[in-house]
């Protein structure tokens, strides 16, 4: 039992909890704050998987803006308690159907011999991925900085109460 | 050296956690939630055969920022969406979203 091997327990579990939890609770709020659990424990195995600048990004984004901008979607809309009613069968499909797909993708999973080659991967690969993103894909850098400013201005405008002007 | 299908396994909890948060849930905040859980456990997914492929690369984690700038822009349309239907119609609960039905 190596230190790797308890940070990736510790990791996977920070996540798993926090994702079923978020299935669990009643409160939005404490579902919104379970997710941002979900989201630093994912951070962490990617550290695990010497992927520092990604867990950076990770907690930067996910654990920190995309959170907060959900929890602040909660207390605008003000809802307190999800509502109960709900069609009969429907809970049991929604489970079948997430079971099917799960059981399908843990098959293949443990069907498959998989050949690992971690020898070669570089391990201070921050630098990389600079020199990647502005040579090899500098055409997806910039499309993905424009939808980035379609999307902010989308936003104000969806947003926008309409009597304002 | 954690092996590759433990980190499979954890991505394949995650993805039908999501699945079933976006099937069961009813509050439209919590299925845009899952739906960030399901681009998550893909991007662990795409950071693993970065490094246990058989040609390790950093293709699968310049990948993953891309994924993460489209989930982030779709979260903040996704909520922009939300509320402007809120301040319509007093709700967000997705078994009263049947404008487009009727």
């Amino acid at each position: 039992m190596t230190g790797e091997y308890i940070a990736f327990f510790i990791f996977a579990f920070m996540s798993i909890t926090g994702a079923v939890l978020v299935i669990n609770l009643t409160r939005v709020i404490h579902m919104v704050l379970a997710m941002g659990l979900t989201f630093l424990g994912v951070a962490g195995l990617f550290l695990i998987l010497n992927a520092e600048f990604l867990a950076f990004v990770q907690v930067l984004i996910y654990a920190g803006a995309i959170t907060i901008m959900m929890a602040l979607g909660v207390m605008m809309t003000n809802q307190h308690h999800e509502k109960q009613v709900r069609r009969r069968w429907h809970s049991f499909f929604a489970f079948v159907g997430a079971v099917t797909i799960g059981g399908t993708v843990f098959y293949g999973i443990y069907k498959t011999p998989w050949v690992c080659n971690p020898s070669g991967f570089d391990e201070n690969n921050i630098l990389t991925i600079g020199e990647r993103m502005f040579t090899e894909y500098v055409v997806p850098f910039e499309i993905a900085s424009v939808l980035l400013l379609v999307a902010l201005i989308g936003a104000v405008l969806i947003a926008k109460r309409e009597g304002d002007q | 050296m954690v092996p590759l299908s433990a980190y499979l396994a954890v991505a394949a909890i995650l993805f039908t956690i999501g699945v079933f948060g976006v099937l069961f849930k009813r509050n439209s905040i919590i299925v845009l939630l899952s739906i960030e859980l399901m681009l998550n456990a893909a991007n662990i997914n795409l950071v693993a055969f970065s490094k246990f492929g058989i040609y390790p690369d950093t293709a699968g984690q310049i990948f993953s920022l891309f994924v993460i700038a489209v989930a982030a822009v779709e979260a903040a349309v996704g909520l922009a969406i939300l509320i402007l239907y809120f301040r319509n119609r007093g709700t967000i609960n997705i078994n009263e979203m049947d404008i487009m039905k009727r």
